[in-house]
């Protein structure tokens, strides 16, 4: 008995998994284009390398020193974005980046940007207490 | 205990110690970031906390499985595995941090070290195993629910770390959110593997103090492991609530999570019988390391159900709160089980009378400060969601500044909690290398 119960649920967690990784971005509201070009790519490996997640957020994920960054791009613009990365703030250090890597950093930024909003909205609650998102999710 | 073990539980008792400083240091640096920035910035301190403190948890999760297997399972002669393991674990994570000193990262959160050292840390785990599984297999104490918890666990790490590191395939790379998605899968998976395996320590330690097997075995035990596992599997969307994913992941999540009302219940209804085991068992200063466990395990779990409501999880998402729910779990639950676990098997109940009132007096200081600590981040959660959210106040440092001014507490709240954990190191590395001193009482027996 323990042996079936026990087989069952990780078949049943193997098919959530496969469902998950397949499915997860089905018919999303989002406008992300699939086909990344260099400069987002470029831009992601500086926000690894630099450990941006270490201070900022994406989606409410990461460090707690530094604003959430998901829509920066569409709320800030990418001029503000520009002179922040470049120069930094008291609170932020100057990572010297060059104009190109920190065009590539707003690429990516923007590109998140497009994947959808980081704040659900107050009539997106369903009386259930769970979200019910504007495409009826 | 072999050289070899003592070796590797002081290595991860000085994680402990390391993530205790790193930590103390994170939170000034995080509120004085201009002092820090030109020697030691935040960017560099958090993945020094947070790096030390997981492997903290996993070493000693380990170390504690690698020494009570032996009785469990009767082993006569220790397999070539388990030293391969050892050496080649310790030395990946001093790698890990000799890259964060060359500020080398890997960038995402929980492991931002390098992936490369994924590779070595895969390799160990998988000599773990070698060492473990064949010895569980052919044993007739397989079923007992310590056993099942500890291969659970270290099952489930391999497939959570596996995952963890999908991203380094384009595929997942292309769609953010399939990115996020399977990242935060397999982070909130990989927490339920290493609380399985923690956990069984726990019921192992019970078993022995009390001299009650039937507490490793029964329905109600197996019916408490599917649970938990059914949580590791599912129960992994809180974190990504937000995310505009596919609703059913929420949706499931959500349904899942409210099943961690049953873990409640059970806790309540066994209250009183923890009273009366609490009159048995107190003068064991492992025990004691247990209980206090279980009050944790009480006082997150409220908070767990309550942000695993997506309704309130919007004003707590991308707080201090998470923040709270994370710390209280791996200090109050993990760290207070596996100091349990290892002062147990060092023999902490065979201290010096003096030696046990130490420990006595830095145990309560360390909850006393774990709890200012614990308050102080719901506070800063609370304020941060309130004035993001409901007041919709755009501008960081205006938002945060009330935030700021609780943390101070918090910070400070931090140094009392090195100082009565790091005296709690400092008892088990002397008890480890000097080898424990019989009580007074004892020796009065003898």
């Amino acid at each position: 008995m323990f042996k079936k119960i026990w087989i069952s649920l990780f078949l049943a967690f193997s098919i959530y998994t496969a469902l998950v990784y397949t499915q997860c971005d089905a018919g999303t509201a989002g406008s992300q284009p699939s086909d990344l070009d260099k400069s987002i790519t470029a831009g992601r490996d500086i926000w690894q390398k630099h450990n941006c997640q270490s201070c900022h957020q994406l989606y409410g994920l990461g460090g707690y020193l530094g604003p959430e960054l998901t829509n920066t791009a569409s709320i800030k613009g990418s001029k503000y974005m520009s002179t922040i990365i470049k120069y930094g703030t008291g609170r932020m250090p100057n990572f010297h980046l060059t104009d190109s890597e920190v065009e590539n950093l707003v690429h990516y930024l923007s590109w998140i940007d497009n994947s959808g909003n980081t704040r659900v909205a107050k009539e997106n609650v369903h009386w259930t207490g769970t979200y019910i998102l504007n495409d009826g999710k | 205990m072999t050289i070899s073990l003592k070796g590797f539980l002081s290595f991860a008792l000085l994680l402990l110690l390391a993530t205790l400083i790193f930590g103390v240091l994170s939170s000034f640096a995080f509120l004085y970031p201009v002092y820090f920035n030109k020697f030691l910035p935040f960017y560099l301190l958090r993945p020094l906390h947070v790096s030390a403190a997981i492997f903290w948890i996993i070493t000693g999760a380990t170390g504690c499985i690698i020494y009570y297997r032996k009785e469990v399972f009767e082993v006569k002669k220790e397999t070539v595995f388990i030293p391969l393991f050892k050496i080649t674990w310790v030395i990946t994570i001093l790698a890990v941090f000799i890259s964060y000193a060359g500020k080398q990262f890997g960038g995402k959160e929980y492991w931002e070290f390098p992936p490369i050292l994924c590779i070595p840390l895969l390799v160990a785990w998988l000599f773990f195993m070698l060492g473990y599984f064949p010895l569980w297999k052919k044993h007739d104490n397989k079923m007992s629910a310590y056993s099942i918890m500890w291969s659970t666990g270290i099952l489930f790490f391999l497939i959570t770390f596996i995952e963890q590191n999908l991203w380094q395939i384009q595929w997942f790379r292309q769609s953010y959110l399939r990115e996020i998605t399977v990242q935060w899968k397999a982070n909130g998976s990989m927490v339920g593997a290493w609380n399985q395996m923690i956990y069984g320590t726990f019921f192992f330690l019970m078993t022995r103090l009390s001299g009650d097997e039937t507490l490793a075995r029964g329905k109600k035990v197996y019916f408490f492991y599917f649970l938990g596992l059914t949580n590791l599997m599912f129960n992994w969307g809180h974190h990504i609530y937000n995310v505009p994913t596919a609703g059913w992941i929420r949706h499931v999540a959500y349904a899942i999570s409210m099943t961690e009302w049953l873990f409640l219940i059970n806790i309540i209804q066994g209250f009183k019988s923890k009273l009366s085991e609490r009159r048995k068992l107190n003068h064991f200063i492992t025990y004691r390391f247990l209980i206090t466990a279980e009050i944790w395990v009480f006082i997150n779990l409220l908070l767990a159900i309550a942000m695993s409501i997506p309704a309130i999880n919007r004003y707590t998402h991308g707080t201090h709160i998470t923040v709270a729910h994370a710390m209280g779990t791996t200090i109050g639950i993990n760290t207070m089980i596996l100091l349990g676990g290892i002062g147990y098997m060092i023999g902490i109940e065979r201290l010096t009378a003096r030696a046990k009132r130490i420990l006595t007096i830095t145990h309560y200081v360390a909850q006393v400060s774990l709890g200012i600590f614990w308050v102080s981040l719901v506070i800063a959660g609370i304020l941060k969601g309130y004035r993001s959210v409901a007041m919709n106040i755009t501008d960081f440092q205006l938002m945060m500044k009330p935030v700021f001014q609780v943390l101070t507490v918090f910070a400070i709240a931090g140094i009392g909690l090195l100082t009565g954990l790091g005296a709690i190191v400092i008892i088990y590395l002397q008890a480890i290398w000097n080898g424990i001193r019989i009580t007074t009482d004892e020796n009065n027996k003898r």
